[in-house]
């Protein structure tokens, strides 16, 4: 009687996650699978075959574009943990109690507002009559408007922005959980600064870096809006094309294809990165 | 290096520490308050007080984590003011032990001597020779995770004691451990520290601790050094009342002098109690002046109102037994004098028929050379 209420419970609490990883993440990927598996040969008539993956290998452009998102990522997420370290740093070890709360709320509070309107923002910023350009040219310092936008540099710095908040995350509850006197015992031993941030803080700070890594880089491979809006029409950004795809060219077998191949792909950067960095999936997760 | 300072004893300084009036000041706090003492060589010296009373600041100001106010430290005759911590020759074994969990025993230990660039083959016969001397030959390539408490204490040390340290300081190390395994690891490190032959600084707030191990011990107190000595000089001589009811379990009363005759004081508590005093310590008591009283539980004998013997001591006064507190060869008595105080006293408990029991009328005696009067 008791083991049945017991397993009433489990399965009444499970159905919910159960349900979601079977009706919004297996059912739509598995349908993605069949659709890109799916040739178009007439108007309404389709036969099985990897066509459409054949046109993606055959068509530079396309994995160029793949490729390229793959290593902006790569470079935002770099970037992102390269600004991020040091701020979860002084927030974690160096900002006071008091204090440590109210900066991680300001880290918070960009987040209140969409990813829309903060790109708007930036365009607000950088556009060819916006802010930096028109004070420029108040100041005397270039002759004419310069446009900011549509650059690379802008696309990197808009997604770093974007994503800088859940590197910090991970990486401030894992500093927290480091003992001060780690630090301490890592000086007192005749390390410096350098060493002990290398042997000790790192290396301790490792399954915060790690998945606040895969989290950046997933997001940023997997985003829309920031590149098209600071990029303009020639972002390239691959999302970019699975979009065309599916709503321009109206060919959602080609567009599931790509879909599925970028989930390919950033899931093969995240495993090679995993491996390199010797860490398991269930560590990252676990102990951020 | 000229050999003549390594064999010349009149170049060796005597002292591997020396600290000269410390002041520690952290905004309107005074953390340390004049703290001068030295260390002579290879000595076992704690620091005891109550939590607060600074002397974590100070260890942390010898290790550099923290900037002495004023006053200086001087190692093995060096000021070591301007030395940053990882350039001092002082290691530190931490309250929680703070071992390295991403790195495994070997590494632990090879950490320290990595950092001062010693070559791959001295680190492994260094490490090796380490481990062998802590009695823990086999745990190299043990994960941190994998040790027993008594086993991380000893790695701690370890990792110290490679670096051939010319002080090794211990941060209240035994605090986390449960109390067996603590009573064990203090014979342990006294035993480390003779093999070792290195100036250890230990520093509890437990008494036993700090009576067990050490060779000499300060009290502190709010910032203050109020006394350094051997372990039974403190216990037997305190110099100050905080000393003398911080270390060891007294009675203690608070009273005024009526009368002095030649080397005994008459006293009386608050509460009325008449007791002689042999021992008076601090300037200025004479008659009327206020003073604390202490008389320690083993120096007071407790027997049946009933019994035929006559006491020989100085205090003598009736009582009715209020508890016995059974613990073995500690057992105590609270008995509760006519003033309606309770007083601690020292009993054997038999298990026969002659033992106390709680309502028994006693008399409880003590001399005078063992009631302690602070100027209060």
């Amino acid at each position: 009687m008791q083991s049945d209420i017991k397993r009433l419970s489990l399965i009444l609490l499970f159905a919910p996650f159960a349900l979601w990883i079977a009706l919004l993440i297996i059912l739509p990927h598995m349908g993605m699978v069949v659709l890109s598996l799916r040739e178009k040969v007439a108007p309404r008539v389709y036969e099985f075959g990897f066509g459409n993956y054949i046109d993606f290998i055959n068509e530079p452009i396309y994995w160029n574009t793949l490729l390229r998102t793959g290593s902006m990522s790569i470079l935002v997420t770099f970037l992102a943990l390269l600004i991020g370290f040091p701020i979860a740093y002084y927030i974690a070890k160096i900002a006071g109690k008091r204090s440590r709360g109210a900066l991680f709320l300001l880290c918070l509070i960009p987040l209140w507002v969409s990813d829309l309107i903060r790109a708007f923002g930036w365009i607000l910023l950088l556009r060819e009559t916006g802010v930096i350009s028109s004070f420029l040219t108040d100041i005397g310092l270039i002759d004419q408007p310069i446009e900011f936008l549509y650059n690379d540099i802008t696309v990197v710095i808009g997604l770093v922005y974007t994503v800088i908040l859940f590197m910090i995350v991970p990486l401030v509850s894992t500093l927290d959980g480091m003992d001060n006197a780690m630090i301490e015992a890592g000086y007192n031993l005749g390390g410096n600064g350098f060493t002990v941030l290398r042997r000790i803080i790192v290396p301790y700070a490792m399954p915060g870096i790690v998945s606040g890594c895969i989290v950046v880089f997933m997001m940023t491979a997997g985003s829309y809006l920031t590149p098209i809006l600071l990029g303009g029409k020639n972002s390239s950004w691959f999302t970019e094309q699975i979009y065309d795809q599916f709503i321009t060219r109206f060919n959602w077998e080609s567009g599931a294809a790509f879909g599925f191949l970028l989930l390919a792909f950033t899931s093969i950067v995240v495993w090679i990165g995993l491996r390199l960095t010797g860490q398991t999936l269930a560590n990252t997760v676990a102990k951020s | 290096m000229n050999t003549a300072t390594l064999t010349d004893p009149a170049l060796e300084p005597a002292f591997d520490l020396e600290c000269s009036n410390i002041h520690k000041r952290f905004g309107s706090v005074q953390a340390v308050d004049d703290v001068s003492f030295k260390i002579p060589k290879g000595s076992f010296f704690s620091i005891l007080g109550p939590s607060g009373c600074g002397k974590t600041t100070l260890m942390r100001m010898i290790a550099g984590f923290e900037d002495p106010t004023s006053g200086d430290i001087q190692i093995k005759g060096k000021s070591v003011l301007n030395t940053p911590p990882n350039k001092r020759n002082v290691k530190m074994v931490f309250q929680h032990l703070a071992l390295f969990p991403m790195m495994n025993v070997y590494e632990n230990i090879a950490y320290g001597l990595r950092c001062i660039g010693t070559d791959k083959a001295e680190i492994d016969r260094k490490v090796k020779d380490v481990l062998e001397r802590i009695a823990l030959p086999d745990v190299a390539d043990r994960e941190i995770h994998q040790l027993s408490g008594g086993q991380k204490q000893r790695i701690a040390i370890a990792r110290c004691m490679v670096m051939d340290p010319d002080v090794l300081l211990l941060d209240e190390p035994l605090g986390a451990l449960d109390l067996k395994l603590r009573e064990a690891m203090k014979i342990e490190l006294k035993l480390l520290q003779h093999q070792f032959n290195t100036t250890f600084i230990y520093i509890t707030h437990d008494q036993s601790e700090a009576l067990v191990m050490s060779d000499h011990v300060a009290i502190m107190n709010e910032g203050r050094f109020e006394q350094i000595g051997r372990p039974e000089d403190l216990y037997h001589n305190p110099q100050t009342s905080f000393v003398a009811g911080f270390v060891g379990d007294s009675n203690r009363w608070s009273g005024r002098v009526t009368a002095v005759e030649g080397g005994e004081y008459r006293v009386e508590t608050e509460a009325g109690l008449v007791m002689t005093s042999a021992r008076a310590v601090g300037q200025g008591i004479s008659t009327g002046a206020a003073v604390s009283i202490f008389v320690r539980p083993e120096f007071i004998t407790a027997r049946k109102a009933s019994s035929a013997q006559s006491g020989t001591a100085e205090n003598e006064l009736q009582g009715r037994v209020d508890s016995v507190l059974f613990n073995g060869a500690n057992s105590r008595v609270l008995v509760r004098d006519p003033a309606g105080e309770l007083i601690e006293a020292d009993v054997v408990v038999t298990g026969g028929a002659e033992d106390l029991r709680a309502g028994d009328a006693v008399t409880l005696e003590w001399s005078a050379a063992q009631t302690m009067c602070f100027a209060a």
